[in-house]
Parts: C-alpha cells; sequence; structure tokens
C-alpha cells in the first residue's frame, strides 16, 4: 500500500533523515519507534506531504507521491492526525468532524461516518456542541482521530496518539486504534511509547538519528534484547 | 434550505427602516451637512473594517496594508471617471477589480510568510504603492488627482456596503469560509484535512483587497480629490485599530468599531490637540478591560443576550 523508498529529509543544513525505507502492506498497523529526534515525526509529515524530500520516493497504491502538496495526497485516502492533538479550537465538535469530511462529497457516507465516530467516541457525542479548545487532552485526541477518520481514510497516519496522557487514557486509545484497524483501515503509527505500540503493531521498525537500525515483526522486536534496553526498560 | 432565510429578510426589512430614517432625516436637514459627511464616512470605514476583519480576523493572516488598496481604488476609480469621462458606476467595478488584481498578485508571494513577516511585508506593500501613485504625474503626484465629481452619496455608500457585510457573512458561512476559519485555527490541521490553504488565504486576500478598492473609489468620489497622504500606513492602522478595538473575527464588532472610531473623531475634530490624546486613552483603557476586543469573536445575535454576561465571566 505504502512503500517508501531512501527518503533524505533535511531541515535547512540539518540532515534528519538519512535514507530510510519502509513499507505498509494493507490492513496491517505498523510502529515506527525510537526516542525524541530520531526523526519519526519527519518521517510521517513527509510522506503525508508537509515536507518535501530532498531525494528518494514514496509510492502509495501504486502511484508516486513524492513531493505532492498535503491536501492532494488526502484527497487520495492518505490522512495523518498530527502531533499535539491539532484541533480547531474555536470550533464547536461537531464542526471539527465536518471539517474531516472536507474532501468528501457524498453526504449519506459522511453521515454515517459521523456515526460510527460517535459510537467509537461517545464521549465526544456528549460534548457535540462544545468548543473544541475547551476538552480535554484526551478528548481531544479523540476528536483529532476521529476528525482524520472522517475523510474515510485507507491509510491512517498516527503522530504520537499517546503523548500526554494519563495511563488509562492511552490504554483506552490504543483499544480504539486496533479498533479502527480492525475495521479495515491501514495505520503506520509513531510513538515513544514502544511497548504499547508493539503490543497492538503487526509490524515495527526502530528509528535511531534519521536511520532505520532495526526492523521486523513487533514479536520479534518486543523480545530483541537490543530493544528491550534502549526502548522497554530493561 | 431557502435562499432568503428568515434571519436575513429581517435584517434586509431594518436596513431598509435604517435607510429610510437617516435618508429622511437628511431630506428634512435634521442631519446637517457635518454629520452627513460623517456617516457616509463610516459607511466606508465599515466597508473597510469587515473587508480587513475578513483577512485578518477570519483567515488569520495579519495584514496591514489595506490603505494601499483603498489607494488603487480611489485612484483607479478617479482615473475612470475624470480622466476617461466614463460613468461612476463603471469605475466602482473598475475600481474593486484592479484592487483585487493587486491583491491576488501580491497575496500569492506574501502568503507564505506568517505572523510578524506577513505584517511587515503587507506593511511595506501598501508603501510602496503609495510612493508609487506619488511618483506618477499622469494622477496628480504629490499634488493628488483634483477635481473629482462627488458621485458618492449616503444612498450608494449605504447599500454598498450593506452588499458587502452579506456578502461577507455568507462567505463565511460557505465552504471556502469555513476553510479560511479552519486555517486561522490551525494551519497544519487545515493541511492534514486536505484543504488547500494557500488558496483560500490568496481568496481571503483577494476578496478583502477588492472590497478596500470599492471603498476607496466611494472614497474618492465623496471628497472631489484623491491624494496619496490620504492613504498613508496611518491610515492603515486606523482601519486596524476598528477591526481590533470591535474583536478579530467578528463581523459586528467590526462594524461598531468602525462606527464608534468615525463618531469618536468627528465629536473630537472641535478639539483637535486633544484628539490623540483621548483616541489613545480610548484604545488603552480597551485594551486593559477587554484585550478580546468588544465582541470577542461573537456576533450580535439572540444567543448572545441569552447567554448575558457570560463572555465577562
Amino acid at each position: 500500500m505504502l512503500q517508501v523508498k531512501d527518503i533524505n529529509v533535511y531541515y535547512g543544513a540539518i540532515h534528519a533523515i538519512k535514507g530510510i525505507s519502509l513499507e505498509v502492506s494493507d490492513g496491517e498497523i505498523v510502529a515506527l519507534i525510537g526516542s525524541n529526534g530520531a526523526g519519526k515525526s519527519t518521517t510521517l509529515r513527509t510522506i503525508s506531504g508537509l515536507m518535501k524530500p530532498k531525494s528518494g520516493r514514496i509510492i502509495y497504491d501504486d502511484q508516486d507521491i513524492t513531493g505532492r502538496p498535503a491536501h492532494k495526497i488526502v484527497s487520495m485516502g492518505l490522512c495523518q492526525v498530527p502531533e499535539g492533538r491539532r484541533v480547531f479550537a474555536n470550533m464547536t465538535v461537531l464542526e471539527n468532524l465536518e471539517m474531516g469530511a472536507y474532501t468528501r462529497k457524498d453526504k449519506d457516507g459522511i453521515a454515517q461516518d459521523m456515526k460510527k465516530v460517535f459510537e467509537s467516541f461517545p464521549r465526544l457525542l456528549e460534548r457535540k456542541e462544545q468548543l473544541a479548545g475547551t476538552l480535554s487532552g484526551g478528548e481531544q485526541q479523540m476528536l483529532a482521530m476521529g476528525r482524520a477518520l472522517m475523510s474515510k481514510p485507507k491509510l491512517l497516519l498516527m503522530d504520537e496518539p499517546s503523548m500526554g496522557l494519563a495511563p488509562l487514557l492511552v490504554k483506552e486509545i490504543f483499544n480504539i486504534i486496533k479498533e479502527i484497524n480492525a475495521s479495515g483501515t491501514t495505520i503506520l503509527l509513531v510513538e515513544q511509547n514502544a511497548n504499547m505500540a508493539l503490543s497492538i503493531a503487526d509490524k515495527a521498525y526502530v528509528l535511531e538519528t534519521g536511520r532505520i537500525t532495526l526492523s521486523g515483526t513487533a514479536k520479534e522486536l518486543a523480545s530483541s534484547e537490543a530493544v528491550r534496553k534502549a526502548y522497554l526498560g530493561g | 434550505m431557502d435562499p432568503i432565510r428568515k434571519f436575513d429578510l429581517k435584517a434586509i426589512i431594518a436596513c431598509i427602516l435604517i435607510y429610510a430614517v437617516v435618508q429622511g432625516l437628511i431630506a428634512v436637514e435634521v442631519i446637517g451637512p457635518f454629520w452627513e459627511l460623517n456617516i457616509v464616512l463610516i459607511c466606508i470605514n465599515i466597508i473597510l473594517a469587515v473587508s480587513l476583519n475578513l483577512i485578518n480576523g477570519y483567515t488569520g493572516q495579519f495584514s496591514i496594508g489595506h490603505a494601499g488598496f483603498m489607494a488603487v481604488g480611489a485612484y483607479t476609480g478617479a482615473v475612470i471617471t475624470v480622466k476617461l469621462g466614463l460613468p461612476f458606476a463603471l469605475g466602482l467595478v473598475v475600481a474593486t477589480i484592479s484592487a483585487g488584481l493587486l491583491g491576488f498578485l501580491i497575496g500569492l508571494p506574501t502568503l507564505r510568510l506568517d505572523g510578524d513577516y506577513l505584517a511587515i511585508a503587507t506593511l511595506g506593500l501598501g508603501e510602496i504603492i503609495r510612493i508609487c501613485i506619488l511618483n506618477i504625474d499622469y494622477v496628480g503626484g504629490a499634488s493628488g488627482l483634483m477635481g473629482i465629481p462627488r458621485f458618492t452619496n449616503f444612498t450608494v455608500a449605504f447599500w454598498l456596503m450593506i452588499a458587502i457585510i452579506f456578502f461577507i457573512k455568507n462567505f463565511k458561512n460557505s465552504a471556502p469560509g469555513r476553510c479560511c476559519l479552519a486555517i486561522r485555527e490551525n494551519e497544519i490541521a487545515a493541511d492534514t484535512m486536505g484543504i488547500n490553504t494557500t488558496k483560500y488565504k490568496v481568496m481571503a486576500f483577494t476578496l478583502g483587497a477588492s472590497f478596500a478598492g470599492t471603498a476607496g473609489c466611494l472614497f474618492s468620489h465623496y471628497f472631489f480629490l484623491a491624494h496619496p497622504a490620504t492613504f498613508t500606513f496611518m491610515k492603515s492602522f486606523d482601519i486596524l485599530t476598528m477591526v481590533v478595538l470591535g474583536g478579530l473575527g467578528s463581523m459586528t464588532g467590526s462594524i461598531c468599531g468602525a462606527t464608534l472610531l468615525t463618531f469618536i473623531s468627528a465629536y473630537l475634530s472641535d478639539f483637535p490637540e486633544w484628539r490623540m490624546v483621548i483616541y489613545s486613552v480610548t484604545m488603552i483603557v480597551l485594551m486593559l478591560r477587554r484585550p478580546q476586543g468588544l465582541f470577542g469573536s461573537e456576533e450580535l445575535s439572540r444567543k448572545m443576550f441569552r447567554l448575558g454576561g457570560r463572555q465577562n465571566g
């Protein structure tokens, strides 16, 4: 579904991504794990078109999407849940979700997906008319996810969904990610919480300072000595 | 949905009433020439304020070069009527289009900047437009373009103002308008929703600039002349002040801000030495007590009355 081939990304003179290649197949949950500054978010931003790689190619659905603007990529069914819960703070929950369906024209489908989102996140239904900026951190994360789902993505990119959330909420969010995946959406997940990420992922890549140092099935990585030492706390 | 909703119908009736009353008072000379001038000026300032609010308030792009676009409209309109002898209506249309076109051309490169950088760029552009006009002898250079006939009257200014207010109000509630709001709220999130952010930023900027052109054309055809000194950055700041005073992102706020400030200036014209002092004190007090402006980003509606003092809480 998605193939990233040897991309190099720079922030000015800083070489942030040094030749990363990865692959996501249909129906999988793939996790990108690594410490701060490893280049996880940059990789996601490059795939979703918010940044442009200096070299390398990104193939999505058999099409070369390298360097295409973000808004065109979204309409192809590749949607990113941006890091840090970027909701539209002064719009209501409902308006936020409606914005998520911006690229779609099918009114019936939108109404149906809205219902589905409210089923997955009953808390959003309760707060439908509330301004998004007044939601708690966890609810904002749910809203950001719900909003991305409204675009009916085939591939969902998630940037640190657990960031700044209480452990109980993290569990809830990850359960929902599993559900979203089970209903047919492929997921590429960036996470610092390696433990959680590996527990739901099929496949994972470990990033270190802009390079992939390890890759394999989530089970293999979870039992690998190096990963356990570095990311899972012994 | 009905093309004209109930609320719109009520608003139109209210507009007709206001128009009839003011026009009546002008006709029986209860409102003298001084206040008539100020009422027309209020209409023009409201057009300027709501169009700047479209850029600064709704789309969140901090532009402070609005006087430049107003100047383009003022001069283009005057060239059409004075130099070419064509009708005023055509002058208005050409003024609107030319200011909008310039806004589009300027918007494309500058809207890649944001925040302070965009503010500085637009400030500079406003001045560049003014200096260019200052050096074109065809339109009078430093002494301005004189002998413009007074085609603007209360009727024209008022109904153009109403038309523009309705246009911008409907734009805000349309899909492109929602995109502009989303860009203001969070540009990256808007981008990841599939919104072409550059397109909508340029769209808002172009629309705002073209209405500033309309206002400029009305302005020069009311005061008999177009003079470069009218369109300095002080004028841009005046418009910005109206918008911020009323509340960035609130149409009602822009209208009230423009009305209030024009009235204050008019009243204070008898005490020219105190004018700027009182003006500044008003601003300082307002920013201390209500930094979000008179209306915040809310619109005047029944909901607001029901919620009462919620915003002060």
